[in-house]
């Protein structure tokens, strides 16, 4: 891939597209990636960061993070900080996959532990936790509950014995994006949404039960306060976001705002990047209908923490608890949030858009749980499902990128791509021998996420580190998967 | 097969380009290919509900964009699979107006080579052209 000639390098991991890389660009673009990284980058990703440079009451830089890749509208990757009186609030960049996210649970459990167990516990969660297309959640909820769900997000089901209230505690926002209104969402994101709360999805959704090889504890002070003990400590990882519920909750204002595009009379170079001003009625009502999907989201995680509880405690024979079955945190990667910045020595008040870029904000911020105050937030990040994932940090340099980060390895080969060069059940031949038991709904999903399909994401979170926007504590390594 | 993935563009997401001789002809091709990418084989559909779609919209481009959110609400709202049987769209005070029959099934995983699920239509790069031979859309799916 050739990167544009415009591209200069600022330092080893930050690239800039200047504002005369294209006409109508209101800030500079920045991109964070090593050489490796910004060589292998697809052509999508500086023309996307670009038209994200365009949009009215951008503050500072468009950016993309070190696994961005081509998307609708936003690069994945993206981060785009907005003046709230004079910006805009874009759909596209956050995503349909409204609070998409990842949530990491500590056990007490080392490999050697699970290992004998591994099938009947994959067999179990893929059993207990639904997922592909199509996929129905197993609790039933009347559109009351559901209503108030939207509002209360994961709270509604802890207070319902679905989860423990240190949960919440240590979930963004503490599991409830406040000031939602279903009253600005539509019927049909309540039909999509009713019966799959409690479920994957399917794509890059996971679900994996990962340990601590040796030597991959890389900060031992801040994993021991994330609860990262020792090497072999086993943890589940999972991602998902609001399923149908925000999926049509951003299609609806994404034609809301191509009408209101006219009315305010902005221009935006790619339809997916339809907005509005955040201040106009437009932009406050999709601003609180969002917030429903956000806590649609965290009540879906939720649910699947409950459901991996109960399979755990049932396969050892043990409670939950005793399993030391702990969350250690639930962090989103696609979203919108008001927010305080320091911006060339003022205070500002921004609203922070990062579509596949996950908060990390620093030690001592606001907004991150008392027990992580000292030592930034944990930051989940997901790698391929053959390779390994990350526990970061976040890290006070991390104003540089408004406290975002990368949030998985990011793709280097499209879906059809690698649907082409690898076969599902060869796929899943391959991880078996390489120890990791997966169980999918979908061959060819799987063939679509391959290891190969992905970065390497140990590089990924090398450019991350050098940039100092975010720093490892510990790497995981899968050993048993469900797949969407 | 009047559609074709593209593999190039979108890396997370699905593309692709659907032709038909007449634009109903190509709306048909669309649907098929959304449904496509959720289940492996469309043959192995059968079709044992009917549902109407009727949708309007000002311009052809956004009529097959509120048609193929209509496929992706029923699926995720009463489960179906559908394929779309019969197509008519007439214009009339400035509105393009479509009638069509899906038919198709509840979702059976034991049945159904399930593929990937299809959250949302994009408008990224999307279009509804009319060329020398007929018609060609061009979509991209939120995966």
């Amino acid at each position: 891939m050739s990167s544009p000639l415009e591209l200069q390098k600022i330092t080893g991991t930050i690239w800039e597209l200047p504002r005369t890389f294209r006409s109508g660009m209101n800030v500079p673009a920045r991109i964070y990636a090593t050489e490796k990284l910004i060589e292998s980058m697809d052509e999508g990703v500086f023309n996307q960061v670009a038209n994200v440079a365009m949009l009215p009451g951008i503050v500072k830089y468009a950016l993309c993070m070190p696994d961005g890749h081509w998307g609708y509208g936003f690069p994945i990757g993206g981060v785009a900080a907005m003046d709230p009186s004079e910006g805009v609030i874009s759909p596209g960049g956050i995503g349909f996959d409204i609070n998409c996210g990842m949530r990491l649970v500590l056990t007490n459990l080392t490999i050697r532990d699970v290992r004998p167990n591994l099938e009947r516990l994959i067999d179990r969660l893929f059993r207990e936790v639904p997922s592909g297309v199509g996929s129905q959640g197993w609790i039933k909820l009347s559109r009351n509950d559901f209503l108030k769900i939207t509002q209360q997000g994961a709270r509604w089901l802890v207070e319902r014995g679905y989860g423990w209230g240190e949960d919440l505690e240590k979930t963004e926002e503490n599991g409830c994006a406040e000031g939602a209104d279903p009253s600005r969402v539509s019927e049909r994101a309540f039909e999509r949404g009713l019966h799959q709360l409690g479920t994957l999805g399917s794509g890059n959704h996971y679900l994996e039960i990962q340990f601590v090889k040796p030597g991959h504890i890389f900060d031992k002070s801040t994993a021991s306060v994330f609860g990262i003990k020792s090497d072999e400590q086993v943890v589940i990882m999972f991602h998902c976001g609001s399923r149908g519920f925000g999926h049509q909750v951003a299609t609806d204002y994404i034609q809301v705002f191509l009408r209101a595009m006219e009315k305010y009379h902005i221009t935006a170079p790619d339809r997916e990047l339809s907005c509005a001003p955040f201040s106009s009625p437009e932009g406050q009502e999709y601003f609180v209908a969002m917030k429903c999907a956000i806590n649609i989201s965290f009540a879906n995680r939720q649910l699947i923490l409950h459901q991996i509880r109960k399979v755990f405690s049932e396969v050892f024979g043990r409670s939950a608890m005793d399993l030391g079955m702990h969350q250690v945190y639930d962090v989103a990667h696609n979203t919108a949030k008001l927010e305080e910045h320091i911006v060339d020595g003022v205070k500002r008040r921004l609203l922070v858009h990062r579509k596949g870029s996950t908060r990390a904000f620093g030690p001592g911020m606001g907004g991150i749980p008392e027990v992580y105050k000292e030592t930034g937030q944990p930051v989940i990040i997901g790698g391929s499902m053959e390779t390994g994932s990350y526990l970061l940090k976040g890290v006070s340099s991390g104003d540089q990128t408004f406290y975002s980060t990368t949030h998985g390895s990011g793709r280097v080969m499209s879906r059809r791509a690698a649907r082409r060069q690898y076969r599902g059940k060869d796929v899943q031949k391959k991880m078996a021998e390489e120890g990791i038991y997966t169980r999918t709904s979908s061959f060819s999903a799987l063939a679509e996420e391959a290891g190969g399909a992905y970065k390497d994401i140990d590089e990924v979170i090398e450019a991350a580190s050098q940039a100092r926007i975010s720093r490892p504590v510990v790497r995981f390594s899968p050993v048993g998967s469900v797949k969407g | 097969m009047p559609y074709s993935y593209i593999e190039e563009i979108v890396t997370a997401d699905a593309a692709f380009r659907a032709w038909g001789q007449t634009l109903e002809e190509t709306f048909i091709s669309a649907f098929d290919a959304t449904t496509n990418l959720m289940v492996d084989d469309l043959e192995s559909i059968t079709k044992k509900e009917v549902r109407v779609i009727e949708v309007n919209d000002r311009s052809e481009e956004m009529l097959l964009f509120q048609i193929l959110q209509e496929l992706i609400y029923l699926k995720d709202t009463f489960c179906l699979f559908l394929r779309l049987q019969k197509a008519s769209i007439e214009k009339k005070d400035g509105l393009f107006i479509f009638r069509g029959e899906a038919a198709g099934e509840r979702i059976d995983n034991t049945k159904h080579h399930l593929a990937v699920d299809v959250k949302a239509v994009t408008l990224h790069l999307f279009s509804v052209r009319k060329t020398d031979f007929g018609w060609e859309a061009m979509v991209v799916l939120d995966i």
